[in-house]
């Protein structure tokens, strides 16, 4: 073989294994890299979160990379004070993180990506020395017994949205009414029980849903109720509506799909999904007590397609959810 | 007005290593926008693969290649590169007289556009999936690679250039159009010419890979420009000329298989400026979900509109009037002849849609091609910026309108060689023409 012959098949050779070999190469160590993981973002249906579990250390910080494989998704820690990082498809964003307690933190999506939004979840192990053990109690719908599934409808409902204005003054006039101020009363019983004990006071049925609406706004306060509606929005309007009558944008597609897109999901075969509740149901929410509420939201609804945000939020942010939940029902200004 | 008369020039384009640093750039950009189909972002607007073969390779295709070098692509292309080294074995010397591997004449009834015209339309049925989806367009870059090379060790010459390449077919019918050719200088010297070693090959050079006979080049269709010919020619008589825009046209072909070309082609922008550039997401929807029962309506509107609806109007317009009562096929394509200026002028009118509208994502694909957080030129977080939006509509107003009087001037030329009045002709380009600007402006 004649000599330019040979070079040019050598620099063509080289040439095509380069620029298949170096692209590889760094592909592959991307793929590798522990300490800073590329995190690929897809709807649930296309898998979730790849890798879904991460390996932290305490004290160290965890650089993370992120890209979205198809929409826009978006990155937090439950539990976490931490702004959420938004991931565009195609591009790559990051975010350090540093944890103070060792533990399974759980992140998830935080932009609407589509009905199985919900499920797009993953596992953050940060492992370190224990810190001094923590006492926990269990939650309140546990130590009261309630069962979260079965249904707790109010006998009665008012004729309108009651007034905690109103019920303010009355509770301000009348001293001995045969109910209790106290965070413990508000959180075990529901407005419909509460109305009930009222059933001797003397006053008219609706001055009584008044003094419920009154009692109520005391276990919350503006700045709390802000707070559970940022929450609500972000989070739950999505199925709930933002006027939480249960018709957010993706509830439609639940009733429509919702069967199927669980189906579709691999070990869900026996889920169905439920259109989502409507907290504008005067029977549903004063039938509801805070404790029932927090489970429910702790908990999630166990195949009817509600998520559970107990490793998400804390348990003032679930509080203050809940209060913001009854604000579709007691009329709070003043 | 010959180019080649300039000695520089024509040592440039005799010189084999010119062509090859071409090859083997693009043959890397090839493989390399494969490889980024299948490990890189899946998301098309940010992948390599996608960015770079659809709308940087087809701007430059169809906006300056096709339209001022005519088969001009085809002389850099490196689809059929390796199948070219593997039939003479070496890169840099001409296939040998005896063949390495089969060698085998492609057979005479594949010897026509209508392999191609069928490829074509497959790519144009499956093309939202693969003009978004990274990995089914490396698929069909990779089946193309492999195809050239396989079917290069069973025939002779480039086969699937000339007869199976999708978007070989239409080049060579638009590059009818373009400004440049490669013809002979002296009919008598090809003519006295012992050996042909243009056709036959020799020391020199390969012997043509389209399988052409340039001393009977007439038009652009077939001849890819590919060089060799020059290479090979004892007498010095091949030539690049410059010439006037669609010189060959003059002179319009009788077959029906690049007449149907162009009406698939006509048909396809028509569709696409619907589908892809219209507001209507169900077209969209049924388009993209390729197999299920709303893309078999899209795919059975698609055959419709470009085998039947099309050229059924045409012939019905030419046949009543009185000059165009009984054309025969061969009238037929050549009255069909105005229909090429016409469509390159809505391809071009439709790809200024869109390209202009994501040329920033070159920028961003070109710092991170593979979606892994590169930042290799500092333009990966390059936002989304159409460009030059004003300058849109009046250009692709100008493309079609320039693409009818361009059409109207052709069937003057061409409607008598049919035996029919240009009148009707000239009618359906402009009913087409109207809506074509109606799609997409």
């Amino acid at each position: 073989m004649k000599r330019p012959e040979l070079l040019t098949r050598l620099l063509i050779t080289a040439t095509l294994l380069g620029v298949v070999a170096l692209p590889l190469w760094a592909w592959v160590s991307v793929l590798s890299n522990v300490e800073e993981p590329l995190i690929h973002a897809s709807i649930a249906e296309s898998g979730g979160w790849s890798p879904d579990v991460i390996q932290a250390k305490v004290g160290e910080p965890l650089h993370l990379k992120f890209t979205s494989d198809d929409v826009m998704h978006g990155f937090a820690v439950g539990q976490m004070e931490m702004q959420p990082v938004d991931i565009e498809p195609g591009k790559v964003s990051e975010t350090t993180l540093t944890f103070t307690k060792p533990g399974i933190y759980t992140f998830f999506c935080t932009r609407w990506c589509g009905i199985n939004h919900w499920r797009m979840r993953g596992t953050l192990e940060v492992s370190g020395e224990p810190t001094a053990p923590e006492t926990v109690s269990p939650a309140l719908y546990v130590t009261l017994g309630l069962n979260l599934d079965a249904p707790h409808l109010a006998d009665a409902v008012p004729a309108e949205k009651p007034s905690a204005a109103r019920g303010m003054g009355l509770l301000h006039q009348i001293s001995n009414l045969p109910v209790d101020q106290s965070a413990d009363y508000y959180r075990s019983h529901s407005p419909s029980q509460v109305f009930q004990d009222l059933s001797t006071s003397g006053l008219t049925d609706s001055q009584r849903w008044e003094v419920v609406a009154a009692l109520w706004a005391q276990n919350t306060s503006p700045a709390a109720l802000a707070e559970g509606g940022e929450i609500y929005a972000q989070n739950c309007a999505a199925c709930h509506g933002e006027t939480g009558s249960g018709n957010g944008v993706f509830a439609d597609d639940l009733a429509a799909r919702g069967e199927a897109s669980m189906q579709a999901m691999s070990g869900s075969m026996d889920m169905s999904m439920q259109t989502p509740a409507s907290f504008s149901d005067p029977q549903r929410m004063l039938g509801a007590s805070p404790a029932l509420l927090q489970g429910k939201i702790l908990r999630g609804g166990m195949g009817t397609g509600m998520p559970m945000w107990g490793s998400i939020f804390t348990d003032e942010q679930i509080w203050n959810v809940i209060a913001y939940l009854y604000s579709f029902q007691f009329d709070y200004s003043k | 007005m010959e180019l080649t008369r300039s000695p520089r020039v024509k040592a440039l384009l005799k010189s084999r290593y010119p062509q090859l640093v071409l090859f083997v750039l693009m043959l890397a950009g090839f493989v390399f926008a494969i490889l980024a189909g299948f490990i890189g972002t899946p998301v098309g607007s940010h992948n390599f693969s996608i960015v770079f073969v659809w709308i940087a390779w087809w701007a430059i295709l169809i906006l300056v290649a096709v339209p001022f070098f005519g088969r001009g692509w085809c002389a850099v292309c490196p689809i059929p590169v390796a199948g070219d080294w593997l039939q003479r074995g070496a890169v840099l010397n001409p296939a040998p007289k005896t063949p390495k591997w089969l060698g085998l004449r492609v057979p005479a009834k594949f010897r026509n556009m209508w392999m191609q015209n069928i490829s074509f339309t497959l790519v144009a049925l499956f093309s939202s999936v693969i003009l978004t989806t990274p990995v089914v367009t490396s698929v069909v870059l990779a089946a193309m690679l492999f195809l050239a090379i396989g079917l290069s060790m069973v025939f002779e010459r480039r086969a699937f250039c000339r007869y199976l390449c999708p978007v070989g077919g239409f080049i060579g019918l638009y590059a009818q159009t373009a400004p440049i050719e490669l013809r002979i200088k002296d009919k008598n010297v090809c003519a006295k010419c012992v050996g042909k070693p243009c056709y036959n090959g020799s020391d020199l050079g390969s012997g043509c890979p389209w399988d052409v006979f340039p001393g009977g080049l007439t038009k652009n269709t077939y001849c890819g420009l590919c060089l060799e010919c020059l290479r090979t020619c004892p007498h010095d008589n091949i030539a690049i000329n410059a010439r006037p825009f669609s010189a060959d046209l003059a002179r319009p072909s009788a077959k029906l298989d690049e007449a149907f070309k162009a009406f698939i082609m006509l048909g396809a922008a028509l569709i696409y400026a619907y589908v892809l550039m219209g507001s209507s997401g169900a077209a969209k929807l049924a388009a993209y979900n390729v197999f299920t029962p709303a893309w078999f309506v899209y795919a059975a509107i698609f055959l419709t509109v470009i085998f039947i609806l099309l050229p059924g109007l045409y012939w019905l317009v030419i046949s009543i009037t009185p000059r165009g009562r009984g054309v025969g096929v061969r009238e037929f394509a050549i009255a069909s002849t105005p229909l090429i200026p016409l469509g390159l002028m809505f391809w071009v009118a439709f790809s200024l849609s869109f390209v202009l509208t994501n040329a920033t994502y070159i920028l961003a694909a070109l710092s991170d091609p593979l979606g892994l957080g590169w930042n290799l030129f500092g333009t990966a977080a390059l936002a989304w910026q159409p460009l030059l939006s004003a300058f849109i509509a009046p250009a692709q107003s100008l493309a079609l309108v320039g693409g009818l009087a361009w059409a109207a001037r052709t069937a003057q030329k061409t409607a008598p060689q049919a035996g029919i009045s240009s009148a009707p002709v000239i009618s359906y380009c402009l009913a087409v023409t109207l809506l074509m600007i109606w799609l997409l402006l």
